[in-house]
């Protein structure tokens, strides 16, 4: 067969998880922001932005493990054991905040504040181990005979620490400006305030990231800093700063929309860089996506009901961001 | 520490994980088709009735759907976190037939549900039923494709092992396994009961409070008929299913039956109850009844049902668990043909919705068709082992091989937080039960929709009754 199906999903599971990181990211950022707002009516607002599509948002977590079980089954066992406290605390937490999100605005005034925490607490710990997960990830499993052959507490290191940290600021920023985008008055104003900070952390930690990755892992520095390798790829971090630079702009210019859509970017290219350095490799720091495949026959069974279903999702996704476009009042009620 | 290893505490944390699960799921595809049937009556007939009830459940339906997407969150990746010898040996089956239920799952998700749960008012009342209708048959195709999945684990076919690691060859032969059809049936059908027994009682609960409409008697009355006609045919499902792995998992059977060995030539008795020891290698206070088990399980009075101990000891079910699992489930079953037939007798005389001890035990039938569900699961589950996938690879073969210390505390967590919240979510649902039918809801548009105040759009925004009683803070905690 002339397709090459392996491929064809890898970028099918990389645009699901790219999709789910990018909007449950400013969901989830909405859940970091919490304390920083203290009246009700404005928390109101904040979960009112995302009401209408958080949970859909979620699904592309399910769709995404579910994928990588039907197409890179030794990916799905290897990397989801070795992972397996991050991740069952980052579901447990995203059950915790998905629960609190609904019955926060169900419940009674003496008990709201109880789901209030809820929702922070579960939005912190789902980010934070997502970005343990993460930080394990680019620092590889150790592998033997198709069975992980790591510790139960090698995902627990500096470095992936860090990346948890890194990925709160991540959503934070994300929330943040995700609210400059569709709210207004005091709580638009308290969230300019909290921008520019935000970006210089961003800022701050994805330098640190950036520079320990290619430092603990050689055969990521060669991958970035080879010749002609260095100038396919130095558009990335380049861009990064730019848009950085011009995000800050857009801080200081009021910009409604901007700044929302330039974080998106600046979340884009982070996880470009990523793919850059661990492609084509799906568990790092060896097996590639061709050595983890399902045999063809699954991964072409799967192909057919996912080319047909995903245009779908992704039409429907469009078309509620597109109703529920526009800025979110304190008066409009509850979605 | 009590002799529990980590494979003990991996195998107890799927099971309460996906029993927590189950619940809502069931629950959804029996009112997904209930709420197609009272939609279809309602265009039909024109009764105000049937819509009444159609605005009523379709509320507890968003909720419940709510809860089956948060809870299946967990499953997609357990297979992965909990059992990844088994994901990586059988993934490029399992996983495939997994993916397509999550994708059809989420194809219903984004489209039809939204129009089926907010558009009452916004499309014609032809698109919102044919909606109600994709729903209802979606939760019956992504029920095909896990069943087809699980099915698969129980009798295998349609693969070919290569590098130690099974291949799909036959795609037909793989979903259309032997015992997939069968277990499908009696899964379908135990959810539709289920959620008949859940509506009749909530029906007779309110009647037996003195309140009495014409919704509340409808409820009661569809219930009574749906156990009268499909609680007797679920047995007969029920018996083939038996036929069926008798002939593909014998000692499962033998097993259920509490059956160690067979005498002679005689034929095989019904063990009605007993303890089956397994260190003993035998069925002790038991109370049988000659010939029975030949005459039910191989319908004759001369050939012998397999016994336990022509299995070696190795490969040899629970039959302590699956012997009591499996006579919950048919005992439930056969109350629930019971209250079927009482339900008879008192409509031919007009009492149905009068007989208060009737009422009683329609009440306490609510959850009998979920415990049932739960009874029968433990019974086949339980039953393959010590196969995960029958005869290829063993339950113990499976695990990711994680520590005591580090199942114990997960365990203890997902016990914790789904008691917690999906107990919150439980307790919603019965508040909105306990709210009742309301005369006339579908005629008074319901706010929201793009351009309005409100806009619903998830499956609990559907659902607007408070979470706690209120009293007066509800005032003061909404200005």
């Amino acid at each position: 067969m002339g397709i090459d199906l392996s491929l064809i999903w890898a970028l099918i599971i990389g645009f699901g998880v790219m999709m789910y990181v990018v909007m449950d990211g400013f969901d989830l950022g909405i859940g970091i922001l919490f304390p920083f707002v203290e009246s009700k009516g404005e928390r109101d607002v904040m979960m009112n932005t995302v009401a209408p599509v958080w949970d859909g948002n979620e699904t592309w977590l399910v769709l995404g493990g579910a994928a990588l079980f039907g197409a890179f089954p030794l990916a799905y066992a290897v990397v989801l054991s070795a992972l397996y406290l991050p991740l069952i605390l980052m579901l447990l937490g995203l059950i915790f905040r998905g629960v609190a999100f609904e019955f926060r605005f169900k419940a009674r005034a003496a008990k709201r504040h109880l789901w209030d925490k809820a929702f922070i607490g579960g939005s912190l710990t789902a980010t934070f181990f997502q970005g343990v997960a993460l930080g394990a990830y680019i620092d590889g499993f150790e592998v033997v005979e198709r069975v992980y052959a790591g510790g139960a507490f090698d995902w627990l290191t500096p470095f992936s620490l860090f990346c948890g940290l890194a990925l709160i600021a991540a959503y934070a920023l994300l929330g943040c400006t995700w609210l400059i985008m569709k709210t207004e008055g005091r709580l638009q104003q308290q969230m300019h305030d909290l921008a520019r900070p935000l970006v210089f952390v961003l800022l701050a930690v994805t330098g640190v990231v950036s520079l320990w990755t290619p430092l603990a892992h050689a055969e990521i520095a060669q991958r970035w800093f080879s010749l002609p390798n260095l100038f396919w790829f130095l558009p990335v971090p380049l861009l990064v700063l730019l848009c950085t630079w011009a995000l800050l702009r857009a801080v200081v210019s009021n910009a409604h929309y901007s700044p929302f859509l330039l974080t998106l970017t600046l979340i884009f290219l982070g996880y470009s860089g990523l793919g850059i350095s661990l492609w084509p490799h799906i568990i790092p720091p060896a097996i590639s996506i061709w050595e983890a495949a399902a045999p063809p026959q699954s991964q072409g069974f799967i192909l057919v009901g996912a080319l047909f279903i995903i245009p779908f999702i992704l039409m429907y996704t469009a078309w509620s961001y597109y109703v529920f476009r526009g800025k979110v009042r304190e008066e409009d009620g509850y979605h | 520490m009590f002799g529990i290893e980590a494979l003990d505490l991996a195998r107890i944390q799927f099971a309460f994980t996906i029993s927590f699960h189950i619940i809502f799921p069931a629950i959804t595809i029996g009112l997904a088709s209930y709420l197609a049937v009272l939609e279809g009556l309602w265009l039909k007939s024109g009764e105000t009735v049937y819509r009444d009830l159609y605005h009523f459940w379709a509320k507890i339906f968003a909720v419940n759907f709510g809860m089956g997407v948060v809870s299946g969150l967990v499953m997609a990746y357990q297979f992965g976190t909990n059992w990844s010898a088994f994901s990586d040996f059988a993934g490029a089956i399992t996983g495939p037939l997994l993916t397509y239920e999550v994708l059809t799952a989420f194809f219903l998700e984004a489209g039809f549900l939204g129009v089926m749960l907010f558009g009452w008012q916004r499309v014609g009342p032809g698109l919102h039923f044919f909606a109600t209708l994709m729903v209802a048959i979606g939760t019956l195709i992504s029920t095909f494709w896990i069943l087809a999945s699980n099915s698969w684990m129980h009798t295998p076919q349609g693969f070919e092992i290569v590098d130690g690691r099974v291949i799909p060859v036959d795609w037909l032969a793989v979903v259309f396994n032997p015992s997939f059809p069968y277990r499908l049936a009696h899964m379908a059908t135990a959810a539709f009961l289920a959620t008949a027994f859940f509506v009749g009682a909530s029906a007779a609960w309110h009647l037996l409070r003195g309140r009495d409409n014409p919704a509340l008697r409808k409820m009661l009355s569809m219930a009574m008929w749906m156990a009268l006609l499909v609680a007797p045919l679920q047995a007969l499902i029920g018996d083939f299913h038996g036929l069926n792995t008798l002939q593909y998992q014998p000692a499962k059977i033998a097993a259920i039956e509490g059956h160690w060995q067979n005498h002679g030539d005689e034929p095989t008795p019904l063990i009605l109850f007993g303890w089956p020891d397994m260190q003993r290698e035998e069925t002790r206070f038991k109370l049988e009844i000659p010939a029975l088990g030949s005459l039910i399980l191989t319908h004759s009075l001369d050939r012998q049902v397999p016994a336990l101990k022509e299995f070696a000891a190795a490969d040899r079910p629970n039959s302590t668990v699956v012997f009591w699992t499996f006579r919950v489930m048919v005992g439930l079953g056969t109350l629930m043909i019971l209250t079927g037939l009482w339900s008879l007798w008192l409509r031919s005389r007009g009492r149905l919705f009068q007989a208060r001890p009737f009422l009683h035990l329609a009440v306490w039938m609510g959850p009998s068709g979920i415990i049932a569900i739960l009874a029968g699961w433990y019974t086949t589950e339980v039953g393959r082992q010590p196969w995960i996938v029958q005869g290829l690879m063993r339950t113990a073969e499976a695990s990711s091989g994680h520590g005591l210390g580090q199942m114990s505390l997960t365990l203890a967590l997902f016990v914790l937080v789904y008691f917690a919240l999906f107990g919150a979510g439980l307790g919603y649902m019965m508040r909105l039960v306990r709210k009742g039918p309301i005369t006339d809801e579908g005629q008074v548009p319901s706010e929201g929709g793009p351009g309005r105040k409100r806009t619903p759009s998830r499956p609990l925004s559907a659902a607007d009754e408070d979470l706690d009683d209120n009293d007066g803070d509800r005032l003061a905690g909404r200005n």
